[in-house]
């Protein structure tokens, strides 16, 4: 024979999915959040963007180089990372900070972990949380249209009206996200698109920014909040069908990611009412995060043909 | 209409269209036929003939006396050239009889039980052992035995699978277009040997031909049901079958008769009308040839022993082309180092894929991503047998259900890592059986 058969274990075919795809994926879908946020914020939204990419995918670089692993950059999900991570800060965040936050990501969020996969918590809100304890200033300041004002949610803990904000109706500017916030948060109509192609490539399960979403309605209901309000504005669209939807870092089984998008919703509602932050989407996934692998344990899937006892 | 399934599963592409309007052929006996010595799961036979013998087509040419095996018979008349220890599909080396054929054709005297309606339960028994019968659907596992359950179940449903779920394998749809009565005809020897009044016949509702036949061939045939299943991987898979047809769940570590069933395949159903009414034994099986680089892919009946590589000349193939020869389906044949192999009992399907269908991919760290999980039939956590065999925890797999594994290969095939996971399901499954039990 001229040429050698291959051999291995079956199946002989496999699915023309991989990691790539499924990277490039998430990818595609932060687009339509990222035209908005340059949009809204201007050119800068999306100069911040690059250069937390960038950052991200040399950090990832270096660290796969000195721990003797392939070089795997291209795989996305360092620009993910990068993305997200600039997703999370505002617009008038001082690019060295943006730059160490995001090496802050991949070093302690991913790379000390032993790289994609083994990572617990989300990377990119690792680099946040570092950034906020150590500039707490510099990730609060919010900005629109030039104007440094509050977020939709420091208005309504302070219990100022949301007209004052921005001008026009609340509620539409929630959805478009002409309203002050971190880069990618704002606009909730261009995350829900892009959450809806994540969807729709079975890529996130539907339920969890669901059920995510829909607590933190509910909860603001009960606390007396303006829950239409709450649900739109924050970091919830985007931590709800980009963050909480993070393979890596939520429980593995369908019923697993449903206790886990319940508490992510509860820890948020908690947080904004009786908490001292006006958000905290960062903190309750992060927190949930730290939680998945008890879910695992105790969600295992339902065996065939298991002997009830 | 109703459609049958389970929960888990994949849907590869299914690959059917190439072959699922070729007629069977039937390829002329080879000049030289291999006759393997182990062709179900057992022992080897024993030669009952010797170099020089003169042997006639369907004569009873090797046995053994252990529980779990079924005889072979010469599938060609000629004269026996050689017995060698040669490669054979199931991987290894085994005894193997050369025979070459005269041409003739001539027939050895078959036994048959005609009025099988009035035979005894054993004799019949006895008779599907004498024709070499054993289950088709790729096992191999001895007909007689497994229509032989323990005293203490009752079994009230036969389950036919026809759902041949394997991607490209077309091999049973044309049997149940073009030979209908024969399946039908076994099934109801079938329910006579068991006792039971109910069979239902399970096929992919991606044959509607193959339905709408099988129906109209158990016309007035009251207890004979045609199931359409929703086509889905592994709907074949005999626990994934009963659950879908009956919604009953064979116990983990129990056989399908624990919850009253028996599955056959309706090929095997065919071989079992034909050995006991006409006496011919298992020497022939249709084979569906395809893959990309087969030129012209193809239904073919083959004698068994014919060689792998006469096939593949006569159904063209790009040889430059071929990445992996597979014997069966693509979902969990087997892969072939050599063309110059023979066929046996459970070649149900040769193929020549290219690197454009086994789509080879570089293995990456788990993203944890619960596809595996979410594809598994049996509800276990594949993703945790390629961990734990890093780390040659054998004994933990175990914890993890590894014994109820059936090896379907839906968590390979559905990972977007290319996680080696059927790899470490295999060397797991072998460690764990090599242990002592406690
Ligand atoms: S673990 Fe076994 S039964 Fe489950 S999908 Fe993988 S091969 Fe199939
Ligand atoms: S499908 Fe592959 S990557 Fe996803 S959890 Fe299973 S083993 Fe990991």
């Amino acid at each position: 024979m001229a040429k050698l058969l291959k051999m291995g274990p079956s199946p002989h075919v496999r699915t023309s999915e991989t990691v790539e795809k499924v990277m490039y994926d998430v990818i595609i879908a932060l687009l339509p959040a990222l035209l908005m946020a340059v949009y809204v914020f201007g050119i800068q939204a999306l100069t911040t963007t690059l250069i937390a990419v960038g950052t991200c995918m040399a950090t990832e670089g270096i660290m796969q180089k000195i721990m003797g692993k392939d070089i795997d950059i291209k795989d996305g999900s360092a620009i993910i990372t990068g993305i997200l991570f600039a997703f999370v800060v505002p617009v008038t965040m001082a690019y060295w900070i943006v730059i160490v936050g995001s090496v802050i990501s991949i070093l302690l969020g991913k790379m000390l972990f032993g790289g994609l996969g083994h990572n617990i918590f989300n990377p990119a809100l690792v680099g946040r949380a570092f950034v906020q304890a150590s500039w707490p200033v510099a990730i609060t300041t919010f900005v629109l249209d030039g104007q440094a004002g509050p977020t939709m949610l420091d208005a309504m803990k302070r219990g100022l009206d949301g007209t004052l904000v921005a001008a026009g109706n609340p509620y539409v500017n929630a959805l478009l996200g002409k309203m002050g916030g971190t880069i990618g948060e704002t606009s909730a109509i261009a995350l829900l698109l892009g959450g809806a192609y994540l969807i729709y490539k079975g890529q996130v399960n539907w339920k969890v920014p669901a059920i995510i979403i829909g607590t933190v309605g509910i909860g603001a209901f009960l606390f007396g909040g303006d829950p239409i309000m709450h649900m739109l504005s924050g970091g919830l669209f985007l931590g709800a069908f980009f963050m909480a939807t993070d393979m890596v870092t939520s429980p593995y089984t369908e019923k697993g990611q449903m206790i886990f998008a319940f508490g992510i919703g509860a820890l948020v509602t908690l947080i904004r009412f009786k908490g001292g932050y006006p958000e905290g989407m960062a903190y309750s996934i992060l927190i949930m995060n730290g939680v998945v692998p008890l879910i695992n344990k105790y969600t295992k899937p339902k065996m065939f043909g298991g002997v009830a006892k | 209409m109703k459609l049958f399934t389970f929960k888990g599963g994949v849907h590869p592409s299914e690959n059917k269209v190439q072959t699922e309007n070729e007629a069977i052929q039937t390829f002329d006996a080879p000049k030289m036929v291999h006759v393997a010595l182990l062709q179900h799961i057992g022992a080897p036979l024993n030669a009952l003939v010797k170099p020089g013998d003169r042997v006639l087509k369907g004569q009873k040419i090797a046995d053994s006396e252990a529980f779990m095996s079924a005889p072979v018979h010469s599938s060609v008349s000629g004269v026996v050239k050689k017995i060698e220890f040669l490669p054979f599909p199931l991987s290894g080396k085994v005894n193997t009889i050369i025979i070459e054929n005269d041409g003739e054709e001539e027939l050895a005297e078959l036994t048959t039980i005609k009025d099988w309606k009035s035979a005894p339960k054993e004799d019949l028994l006895a008779m599907i052992r004498e024709k070499g019968i054993v289950g088709v659907g790729g096992a191999c596992f001895p007909t007689h035995i497994k229509l032989n359950p323990p005293k203490d179940v009752t079994i009230d449903t036969l389950v036919m699978n026809g759902a041949e779920c394997e991607p490209y394998l077309n091999a049973d749809n044309r049997l149940m277009l073009e030979d209908p009565k024969s399946i039908i005809e076994g099934i109801k020897i079938i329910m006579h040997i068991l006792g039971v009044k109910n069979a239902k016949i399970g096929i992919e509702n991606n044959k509607p031909e193959a339905i709408a036949s099988m129906i109209k061939a158990s016309e007035g045939d009251n207890g004979i049901e045609v199931c359409p299943l929703k086509t889905q991987y592994p709907q074949g898979g005999e626990k994934q079958l009963i659950k879908a047809i009956l919604d009953r769940e064979v116990p983990s570590g129990k056989l399908p008769s624990a919850v009253g069933v028996v599955v056959q395949n309706t090929a095997t159903a065919a071989l079992v009308y034909e050995g006991i009414v006409k006496g011919m034994p298992l020497i022939e099986k249709v084979v569906t040839i395809s893959g990309k680089a087969i030129k012209k892919p193809m239904n073919l009946k083959v004698r068994i022993g014919t060689m792998f590589r006469d096939m593949l000349d006569y159904a063209g193939v790009e040889r430059e082309d071929v990445d992996k020869l597979v014997m069966g389906g693509p979902m969990m044949g087997m892969a072939q180092h050599s063309e110059d192999v023979p066929v046996v009992k459970g070649t149900s399907g040769l193929l020549a894929l290219t690197t454009a269908e086994t789509n080879p991919c570089k293995a990456k760290n788990c993203i944890l991503c619960g596809k595996c999980i979410g594809a598994c039939p049996m509800g276990l956590e594949p993703l945790m047998y390629a961990k734990l065999a890093k780390f040659n925890q054998w004994e933990e797999m175990g914890k993890y259900k590894l014994m109820d594994c059936i090896s379907c290969g839906s968590c390979s095939y559905i990972c977007p890592a290319n996680r080696p996971l059927t790899e470490a399901i295999n060397i797991g499954k072998a460690k764990l059986r090599a242990m002592p039990r406690k």
